[in-house]
């Protein structure tokens, strides 16, 4: 066994990484720490905090590839196996034991219409009710693991308020009874639907009769590369071209001026839809640097980041120009300027701790936004590729079978309700973290 | 006034040039017009002479900048970058890649797309703003509360999922209007009431909860407190004073966006079956007709920069405040 990382593993654990020392390093600075706190006393960041980060621990886990035989798998899949191996013939409904549609078939010597068994619940489970029992043995079971979890962890914490900080009595806050409940929610549904996926399809089988529910799980990873590589690329333009042209002035302010305006006046998704095309010729034209599917929708993936970190980086400069040509004009950066520091240190440590509020409350607002893009670029065809396993191509291959009769609405339903928890839980975020950030909103 | 407006289309000129250049950049420097008919045509077992003749038909063979063979002002003219896009120009889009007249398509599907676009601006607007004076006049209460995160559910749910929903629900379930397709002239009414519906209120999350933010930023300032003590009704106070000067931010934020109602809406329209502009993007997408993607960028781009200049114009006219220098 060996690691066998694609780029887009590798860029996302670097920027987790990062991402964890960033915010460990600002916390050892007073008014980090505040807004910090300030954020984990709201009920509603600390519900929504802990959902994100169970979401970014499975995209963590499928981030982590490995190879064996020739075959490479993350984490995730090998926790999750057999289920992503296990293809039925086509449709079947959520923990059903039959396919969907009818076939013919001889049935003690008559032909009949009826629905083939499916072939992943083992042959023992014979009938609808030994399929109950079994899903009510693993709803009960995971409901005493997560139980057992949780009275651990509040006995950890009655420890930690007695004997640390020496609390005459124990006493819960808002926002940690509603984090526990989170807790005791996100555990029950991760380990129920585990448990009941050993044995069955939870959300049923689509077209080709994949797991569905394994094709949501997986669709968290793309959904969080899109949406966090995408400010790593954005990030460091947005960062220098914004601070150069607030802080210089002159030419330099007008020539990057220039370019902004350029690039946000043309119409963004015409603007990806353009570079996604070219890049899309370009990789159909040069087959021979990329070797295998996997490594060329790895690419597509990793290209769109960039593409979508390109054309979206104008909105941050802009509002990093304006802060600091106001900071420029602040006394402590004149008195620094005067004592004669090099522009260079001004830069570091003067200017960019003022700024980091901005860059925080837009990569979280981004966020959001870039989730949900991603279905759009899918079905107007720019987005990932075919090959990657994303909500936007789940809606967009499903998108025909509400037509059906009987409806399919499992895997439309499916990528919808996993595409809206990260949504809804990054945008609830990001209000409070908004809410913390902004000078002008404190309290 | 006038002298101002020139100056902001004098100064558009370079945005646009530079927009022209980057879209010739993105589509001809990056892919040679080869790997374009390599990519129509097939990727094997295509003979250089049908290459070659596909760049012919569709004007593809000249050189990129500058024609060595033609003589005098034809050198310049006689090339690419004149031909596929200083000629956009002009507002003289050329022939698509499948041979038809991009200018006259575009005259003839604007239509449809504005028929779908300026409903859902009005009524957007009027929704919002209802909305939001509604969560402004109950504000910090739980009925505020349970508004703002309302807005936010509403936000967090794909655009996707509003379209298709509506598709099932009223087309399929209820059949109260047509699934998809499109009929000119008053028929067409029953056809565009379903898409403008779902991108009401698939706007309404975002929009309501914007304006929201922009009443409250008024309702703490001085007229409003002098109102209050001269002894008006909050609802007097709220739709009569605090409105007219809520709207101003309100109104200019939307000027921007309505030389772009042009263009349409690009995936409610494929949905649909619309056959306005936005459909016409996406056909064009699908079929890799890369002379209509890059005539529609810059198109795009021009109504933009003609919005960013009508917003400037419009402050004046409803603040007069503000002085254009």
């Amino acid at each position: 066994m060996k690691f066998a990382l694609l780029w887009t593993d590798s860029c996302l654990l670097v920027v987790v990484a990062l991402g964890v020392i960033f915010v460990g390093m600002g916390l050892r600075k007073s008014p980090m720490r505040r807004a910090f706190k300030r954020i984990i006393s709201k009920p509603i960041a600390a519900s929504s905090g802990i959902v994100l980060l169970f979401f970014l621990l499975i995209g963590v886990l499928d981030s982590i590839h490995t190879e064996e035989a020739n075959k490479s798998s993350s984490v995730l899949d090998r926790i999750m196996a057999p289920v992503g191996d296990q293809y039925e013939k086509t449709y079947s409904a959520p923990i059903a034991l039959d396919l969907f549609t009818t076939e013919t078939m001889s049935k003690n010597g008559q032909v009949q219409q009826m629905h083939p068994r499916l072939k992943y619940p083992p042959p023992k489970m014979n009938s609808e009710a030994l399929k109950w029992q079994f899903i009510e043995k693993a709803l009960y079971q995971s409901l005493l693991l997560d139980g057992t979890v949780l009275l651990v962890l509040l006995l950890l914490f009655a420890l930690y308020q007695k004997g640390v900080k020496k609390g005459a009595r124990i006493r819960f806050s808002a926002a940690q009874i509603s984090a526990l409940g989170t807790l005791f929610l996100c555990l029950f549904f991760i380990f129920s639907s585990f448990a009941i996926s050993r044995e069955l399809h939870v959300l049923g089988t689509g077209k080709i009769g994949q797991d569905i529910f394994y094709y949501a799980v997986k669709s968290i990873r793309t959904g969080l590369i899109i949406g966090i590589l995408t400010t790593l690329f954005m990030m460091p333009l947005a960062l220098a071209l914004g601070i150069a042209a607030g802080f210089f002035g002159g030419w330099v302010d007008d020539v990057i001026q220039y370019i902004y305006t350029t690039l946000s006046s043309i119409p963004g998704v015409l603007l990806i839809t353009a570079s996604v095309l070219s890049m899309q010729t370009y990789i159909a034209n040069h087959p021979e640097q990329f070797t295998s599917l996997a490594q060329n929708a790895d690419a597509r993936l990793l290209a769109l980041c960039l593409i979508l970190g390109v054309t979206s980086w104008t909105s941050l400069c802009r509002l990093l120009r304006a802060e600091s040509l106001k900071l420029r004009e602040i006394d402590f950066v004149i008195a620094a300027k005067a004592m004669g520091t090099s522009n260079i240190k001004i830069l570091y440590k003067h200017l960019l701790p003022n700024l980091m509020h901005i860059v925080v409350i837009t990569l979280v607002l981004d966020f959001s936004f870039l989730v949900l893009a991603e279905a759009v670029l899918a079905y107007v065809g720019v987005g990932v590729s075919p090959m990657t396993i994303s909500w936007g191509n789940m809606i967009n291959a499903a998108r025909l079978e509400l037509a059906r009769e009987p409806v399919v609405w499992w895997p439309m339903l499916a990528a919808f309700v996993f595409m809206f928890t990260l949504v809804l839980a990054s945008n609830l975020f990001a209000d409070v973290v908004r809410d913390a950030f902004d000078p002008r909103r404190a309290d | 006034m006038m002298r101002y407006i020139i100056k902001r289309v004098l100064y558009a000129l370079p945005i646009l040039m530079g927009i022209n250049v980057l879209t010739f950049g993105l589509f001809f420097m990056v892919n040679s017009p080869d790997d374009m008919a390599r990519m129509h045509l097939g990727q094997k077992h295509v003979k250089p002479t049908a290459i070659k003749h596909w760049k012919a038909q569709r004007g593809y063979d000249l050189p990129m900048f500058y024609n060595t063979h033609a003589k005098g002002t034809a050198r310049i003219t006689e090339s690419l970058f004149f031909q596929k896009s200083v000629r956009l120009f002009a507002f003289d889009f050329g022939v698509s890649d499948a041979g038809r007249d991009i200018g006259s398509d575009i005259a003839q599907r604007m239509w449809p797309s504005l028929a779908i676009a300026v409903p859902v601006l009005i009524f957007g607007i009027i929704f919002n703003v209802l909305f939001a004076m509604l969560m402004a006049f109950f504000r910090s209460s739980y009925l505020d509360l349970s508004g703002v995160v309302l807005c936010i559910i509403l936000m967090s749910i794909s655009s996707m999922f509003y379209i298709i929903g509506g598709q099932y629900l009223f087309g399929k379930v209820l059949k109260l209007v047509p699934i998809s397709g499109y009929n000119p002239g008053f028929d067409s009414l029953k056809f565009i009431a379903l898409p403008v519906l779902v991108s009401i209120i698939g706007g309404l999350g975002a929009g309501s909860r914007w304006y929201r933010a922009l009443v409250l930023e008024e309702i703490n300032k001085d007229y409003v407190k002098t109102a209050r003590a001269k002894g008006l009704s909050e609802v007097r106070i709220l739709f009569h004073h605090v409105l007219k000067n809520a709207m101003l931010p309100i109104l200019t934020g939307v000027v921007v966006i309505i030389p772009s109602l042009f263009m349409g809406s690009l995936v409610l329209e494929s949905f649909f079956s619309v056959p306005g502009l936005g459909s016409y993007i996406i056909d064009a997408i699908g079929q890799q007709d890369f002379a209509i993607v890059r005539s529609m960028v810059f198109l795009g781009s021009i109504l933009y920069i003609v919005g960013l200049i009508l917003t400037d114009i419009s402050y004046t006219l409803f603040d007069p405040r503000v002085r254009l220098k």
